[in-house]
């Protein structure tokens, strides 16, 4: 079986295979350049940018819990202008499609974003409506129907041509709703889970462990929660999921993708092993030899009995 | 160039209760690295704990590494146990390491506790050099026979006065400026310890006009610049310990 496809498709965008990185954690993607050949990847999604460049948080920022982390980045980031100017060459010089995640504090600040991004040729952006972090950011949009309908409505008059992927917020009681609303909305696809807002104490000190007190909760606790809404906004929609949270090694993929994941990004699991994602394109590979199954796109969904290909164990 | 490599252990051994000095063998040919600079090493490969942990190298060999660590919590409660012959899971080298200036200044090392580490990966290296280093106890004083043998001047303080003088390394940088007054102008401070203790330093340095370095740590999730979890503030604004730092000039760190 030499004729293995992995390619997939999110909007207008042609992936080769459906292995992306989670925005946040794989920098500018130089970051990683010592360690894989970034051309395999299937995607890589690039750090949250703002208009203007953000500080970020005080330390500490960041501290394990069990079996996952917690962050208060507080999203740092160079801005709009200085990504143009200094990430995107490098960007440019890839084999392979990047997206270029947003955030803002209105909904003029996205649209502004996303009208540059695609005047410069950018080919998709991926929507951050659900970080748990910044006081006056996302997390209004992401948990309120009317407002995040409004706000992709917009960008997607603004900015038509590009793909417009909506990564939602796990912090919502009705994850179908929120994908509805993304879908008939205008975006290309969905993308989730953002992290879950979370906490870990200091007993000695009775402190929180983070300066900002509270933090986004990613790793392999949350793969079953992840795993849960992706199929749930999986069933409700027909654009592409991008599966996120959790994942850390083929089967982990493997599992989002028979949820009913088109794509997935890995996160966390860069900062563990920073060849994670050629790992996994490599174990998604052997996977579907093992199974007999030449096409990526006969495992997505398998769950729902969409299945064509052998499942049996062999 | 940093990598993602694998191990093998060739000796794990306590020096004393709490630290262990682990030496490993990369499986692969790996960047040398330079004094300062430290490693992710994983203690464990189920998600319990997580993250891999930041260790500064002590010393190096011909394809072997050498590593001091101390015993706090969950990680390196687990890299105790580590068996000789076990292969475990590392990256690096990463950090800018200690800047060496190759003109007439005289280095003046200072390490507190397992910051020890990271000092004597540089000590080794350098020809007329001084050395402070405290602990608490005689207990957490380790490899005081090394630093006798590499040929420098050095004072030794443990704050309950079970070996060297009473005291905390602050207090002997002070002895050190009024006994040294000769020499205090050309002296370049390199210190690496608990933050209370670097800070203490800092201000000393700046009250005598004394040029420094200091090693910081912070949580780390990556260790190679891209979790943005390390950052500390500077006046060049948030800098991340793992790729501007670990070392940075005791003026630019806004403590
Ligand atoms: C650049 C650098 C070099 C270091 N070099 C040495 C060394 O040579 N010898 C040595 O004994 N220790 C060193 N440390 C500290 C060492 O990394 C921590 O003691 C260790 O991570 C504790 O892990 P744990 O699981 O036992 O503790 P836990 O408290 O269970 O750790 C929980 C989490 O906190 C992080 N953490 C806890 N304490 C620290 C700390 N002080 N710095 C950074 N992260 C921390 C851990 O990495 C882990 O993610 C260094 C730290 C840094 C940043
Ligand atoms: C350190 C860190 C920084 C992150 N920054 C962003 C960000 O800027 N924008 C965003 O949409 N998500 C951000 N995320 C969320 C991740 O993209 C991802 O949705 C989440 O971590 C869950 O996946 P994981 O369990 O594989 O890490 C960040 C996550 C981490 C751990
Ligand atoms: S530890 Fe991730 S950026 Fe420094």
């Amino acid at each position: 079986m030499d004729n293995l496809n992995l390619s997939v498709n999110i909007g207008k965008l042609k992936l080769k295979n459906p292995v992306m990185t989670a925005s946040g954690t794989f920098g500018y993607a130089r970051e990683y350049s010592e360690f894989i050949d970034l051309n395999r990847l299937g995607a890589i999604v690039v750090k949250g940018i703002s208009l203007k460049p953000m500080e970020g948080n005080p330390p500490p920022r960041i501290c394990e819990t069990p079996c996952g982390m917690l962050n208060a980045i507080g999203l740092q980031n160079v801005g709009l202008k200085n990504f143009l100017k200094e990430k995107l060459p490098f960007l440019k010089t890839l084999n392979t499609k990047f997206i270029v995640n947003i955030l803002g504090n209105s909904i003029s600040d996205y649209v502004k974003l996303s009208k540059s991004l695609e005047d410069s040729g950018i080919e998709a952006i991926e929507l951050n409506v659900s970080c748990p972090n910044v006081k006056k950011g996302g997390i209004s949009f992401g948990t309120n129907d009317k407002m995040l309908a409004k706000l992709i409505s917009k960008v997607r008059q603004s900015a038509q041509r590009i793909t417009l992927i909506t990564k939602l917020s796990p912090n919502v009681s009705n994850i179908p709703l929120f994908a509805k609303i993304a879908e008939d909305s205008g975006s290309d696809a969905i993308s989730l889970i953002n992290t879950i807002p979370a906490l870990a104490v200091d007993i000695e000190t009775w402190k929180p462990r983070l300066a900002n007190i509270t933090g986004g909760l990613s790793g392999p606790a949350i793969k079953p929660i992840a795993l849960r809404m992706v199929w749930e906004a999986a069933k409700t929609v027909k654009i592409p999921v991008i599966g996120i949270g959790g994942i850390m090694n083929a089967n982990d993929a493997i599992e989002f993708l028979l949820a009913g994941a088109t794509a997935i990004q890995v996160g966390t699991g860069n900062f563990v092993n920073p060849c994670a994602t050629i790992d996994i394109i490599d174990g998604i590979e052997s996977y579907l030899k093992r199974k007999s199954i030449d096409d990526i796109k006969n495992i997505i969904g398998g769950i729902n009995g969409n299945c064509t290909g052998d499942n049996s164990d062999n | 160039m940093s990598k993602n490599f694998q191990a093998r252990v060739i000796t794990n051994s306590a020096l004393n209760s709490k630290i262990y000095l682990l030496e490993i063998a990369p499986l692969e040919e790996t960047t040398v690295p330079s004094p300062g600079q430290f490693y992710m090493i994983q203690p464990d490969s189920s998600f319990d704990p997580l993250l891999k942990r930041p260790f500064s190298y002590l010393r190096k060999k011909a394809n072997r590494i050498q590593f001091l660590y101390a015993i706090r919590g969950k990680g390196t409660g687990l890299m105790k146990n580590f068996p000789q012959g076990k292969i475990i899971n590392m990256t690096g080298p990463f950090g800018n390491g200690y800047p060496v200036h190759n003109d007439n200044r005289i280095p003046l090392l200072i390490a507190g506790g397992t910051g020890i580490a990271s000092i004597l990966s540089l000590y080794c290296e350098l020809n007329k050099k001084y050395l402070i280093y405290g602990a608490k106890t005689r207990d957490e004083l380790v490899l005081i026979d090394e630093i006798e043998k590499s040929g420098g001047e050095f004072f030794i303080c443990t704050n309950d006065c079970s070996y060297g003088k009473k005291g905390m390394v602050d207090e002997l940088l002070r002895d050190f400026i009024s006994s040294h007054q000769d020499i205090i102008s050309s002296v370049v401070i390199y210190a690496c310890g608990p933050k209370p203790m670097l800070k203490s330093i800092s201000k000393i340095a700046s009250e005598n006009n004394i040029k420094g370095f200091a090693s910081l740590e912070e949580n780390m999730a990556c260790g190679f610049g891209a979790c943005l979890g390390c950052a500390v503030k500077t006046k060049k604004g948030y800098q991340r310990v793992c790729k501007e730092g670990t070392v940075f000039p005791f003026a630019e760190i806004v403590w």
